[in-house]
């Protein structure tokens, strides 16, 4: 029996230690939370003055993110600016160099129509520039006979040689118009019946010294690898119009003075020369 | 492409002129002249060029017939040739691409594209 009370009272013992330290426990973790809750309540403050920090530096970034996307726009602007102006120096490149070209063949063509006096020179000059300058594959050279009043071919490439041209009074159809008138004729592109025909040009240029028409150019097939004319070629049969038209009506007065001279230098030695004896 | 040679063999002056007045853009380059096939011919027994540009129709030789023999000479079988004529159909293209040459231009010629075909030509040519 005594056993068993002394048994009771350590178990007492044990649960009252055990009551003390849960005491003791409890009041550590009211300690505990007192002195968190003053810390919590110490940095209350604190995180709404970050908080008041990190908002100033979003802002910051928000507007520096703007500035950039700003900046991005522009230089994208400019970009497209500059791509724009190389576009249109790679055109404008291209436009100089046609006319560079363009420009080459007025000199060469030019050059060449004055470089001679012979007559047969001067017209084989105008047939080589409108074969390989122009492209011309059919054409014929007329020149004016005042007496007549009539076109007559003088040179002529890819017409049936076989078959004489017909001569074309003044004024009488596209040929005789543009002798009559001095202004040019063209079709720009033959249209897809044409058929070479003498009397129907696809161009037909006066050669005209100041007003007075002296012949004309009837052109009638290109070659096979020109569709149409081109700029150039008008700019060609526009020096050609004046320049082939001096080159060969200076050629021909040189020839004929030069015949007379022939003449006149003959009859002198006739009348100067010693008479013959018997 | 600096100081490059050329034999431009051309019965026609005007377009020996405006071919002339063309490669002149080469910087530096030297062109030789030549008013036939005969006289190509000779022209290249004396003169070392780089490349040769041909028209077909010339007398005394055509261009055809000067493509072929500088292809059989072992001294200038390696020399590239241009082709620049009237001629433009497609045979006659073919026909003087077959006997050995480079390229073919048909008249009228285009300063820039003349210039463009060398440059082709010579970035082919090893």
């Amino acid at each position: 029996m005594v056993e068993d009370h002394s048994d009771i009272f350590s178990k007492s013992q044990e649960f009252l230690q055990m009551l003390s330290k849960q005491k003791d426990f409890i009041q550590d973790l009211l300690k505990e939370n007192e002195r968190l809750r003053y810390e919590v309540a110490a940095l209350r403050p604190r995180s709404g003055e970050t908080d008041g920090l990190l908002r100033q530096e979003i802002e910051l970034l928000k507007k520096r993110l703007e500035q950039l996307d700003l900046e991005k726009r522009e230089v994208e602007a400019a970009y497209q600016r500059v791509e724009e102006e190389n576009k249109d120096f790679a055109q404008r490149y291209v436009e100089i160099e046609d006319q560079n070209n363009n420009l080459a063949n007025l000199y060469v063509a030019s050059y060449q129509l004055h470089s001679t006096l012979d007559f047969q020179e001067v017209v084989h000059i105008v047939m080589e520039i409108i074969i390989n300058l122009i492209g011309a594959e059919v054409f014929a050279i007329m020149l004016l006979d005042e007496k007549t009043n009539e076109l007559g071919t003088i040179a002529q490439e890819g017409h049936d040689a076989s078959k004489p041209l017909p001569t074309v009074r003044i004024g009488e159809g596209i040929l005789g118009t543009v002798s009559k008138t001095g202004e040019p004729y063209y079709i720009n592109q033959a249209g897809a019946g044409y058929a070479v025909d003498f009397l129907h040009p696809l161009a037909a240029i006066p050669l005209k010294i100041k007003e007075n028409v002296i012949g004309v150019i009837s052109i009638n097939k290109l070659l096979v690898q020109k569709d149409a004319f081109t700029a150039v070629d008008y700019e060609l049969f526009s020096l050609l119009a004046a320049h082939a038209a001096t080159a060969i009506f200076s050629s021909k007065l040189y020839s004929q003075s030069e015949r007379r001279l022939t003449t006149i230098q003959g009859f002198l030695d006739l009348l100067t020369a010693p008479p013959q004896k018997g | 492409m600096e100081g490059l040679r050329f034999l431009v063999v051309e019965d026609s002056p005007t377009m020996r002129q405006l071919i002339s007045f063309s490669l002149k853009r080469f910087k530096g380059c030297k062109i030789v002249e030549a008013v036939d096939g005969v006289d190509a011919l000779k022209k290249l027994q004396t003169e070392e060029v780089d490349m040769i540009l041909t028209d077909i129709n010339m007398p005394v030789m055509d261009g055809l017939k000067l493509v072929s023999l500088v292809r059989q000479n072992a001294k200038t079988r390696d020399l590239p040739i241009i082709i620049i004529t009237t001629e433009g159909a497609q045979e006659d293209r073919d026909r003087g691409l077959a006997l050995g040459a480079n390229a073919y231009i048909s008249k009228p010629i285009q300063s820039s594209h003349l210039l463009k075909v060398i440059g082709d030509v010579i970035e082919k040519t090893p």
